[in-house]
């Protein structure tokens, strides 16, 4: 592991105490923002599994029936009826804060002239199986649109419960260590200093005891 | 205001002509590619449904836009059923959130 490079001082030390107090309490915060951001995801997946499959069930229904309104009103009749939509969709998209990650909600209305259920064609010329099948697609929308928004939330909550689990393990295994092994050299440098000033210390006591006393203390 | 849009071949998208989606019909995958790319640019374009068979060829153009607000892109089933590519997609996100697979792995 490459290792922090610093002057071993007091100085030093002390800031390399507060950058690791910091750093811990960084790794505390964000593993419980990373804990959180697991749960609501693992909720909305949930969620999304069962829209999932509900959205798909009902889309094969959709296709057989839609297919079977080709076969009886002719395809470019068909497209003639279709063609001009009567009912106008409205999507409002709003955000919503997921832990500060921002996700769209989609609200969607689906407003038509006469109410929900008008179609857009006469029904001289169309089979009735076009009626149904738009009416299963109606049925299907809200389902389609929630579809969207769990995706979407569920992409970028994964994108963030990535980048803070990468966080978390930089602090965890890279950064604190790093730290720890500075703060305990420079502990150990300072010991290490401050033994040899004692000795040293001493030394020069004895030397100078030897200066004054020399004689006498040879003597006795 | 805010659309929403669903792109694939001609018999899977025409009955959300009725719907008030606006729809786009593609041949095929790369036209269906550039078209995604248009739409994507302009912020109104909300949602993006695009059918699966599509999305699948188009997977590294989808995962450009995975991570912005929007436009959210969800593959749905077109007219030869569901390939299974839409849970393909959540069970990969989920892979990428939690390093594995813990939620789909009693289905495989």
């Amino acid at each position: 592991m490459a290792e922090l490079r610093v002057n071993p001082t007091k100085m030093e030390l002390k800031k390399l105490q507060l950058r690791y107090n910091t750093a811990r309490r960084g790794h505390k915060l964000l593993k419980d923002k990373r804990d959180e951001l697991m749960r609501q995801f693992i909720e909305v997946v949930r969620e999304y599994k069962l829209l999932r499959t509900r959205v798909e069930e009902a889309f094969g229904g959709v296709y057989e029936s839609f297919s079977a309104a080709e076969a009886l009103t002719g395809s470019k009749m068909l497209q003639e009826a279709l063609i001009l939509p009567k009912k106008e969709g409205t999507l409002h998209v709003d955000y919503r804060d997921i832990m500060s990650v921002t996700v769209p909600v989609f609200n969607f209305d689906l407003m038509g002239e006469n109410g929900a259920e008008s179609y857009n064609y006469g029904f001289a010329f169309t089979s009735g199986e076009l009626d149904s099948s738009l009416a299963k697609l109606s049925g299907v929308l809200k389902d389609m649109v929630m579809l969207a928004q769990y995706e979407k939330t569920a992409q970028m909550l994964a994108e963030e419960i990535e980048r803070t689990r990468r966080r978390v393990n930089a602090l965890e295994y890279i950064m604190m260590p790093r730290y720890l092994e500075a703060i305990r050299r420079i502990k150990t440098k300072l010991e290490e200093n401050e033994r040899g000033n004692i000795t040293r210390l001493m030394k020069v006591k004895d030397i100078m005891l030897e200066k004054r006393y020399g004689q006498n203390d040879a003597e006795q | 205001m805010y659309r929403i849009c669903i792109i694939g071949d001609r018999d899977s998208v025409i009955g959300f002509m009725a719907l008030g989606f606006s729809v786009y019909e593609a041949d095929d995958s790369s036209a269906a590619g550039e078209i995604l790319k248009t739409l994507a640019k302009d912020k109104e374009n909300a949602v993006i449904f695009i059918v699966e068979n599509y999305a699948v060829e188009l997977r590294e153009l989808i995962d450009k836009y995975k991570d912005l607000p929007l436009p959210a892109i969800v593959p749905v089933p077109g007219k030869d059923g569901s390939s299974g590519y839409g849970m393909e997609n959540i069970r990969r996100a989920t892979e990428r959130a939690v390093g594995a697979d813990i939620l789909f792995k009693d289905k495989n």
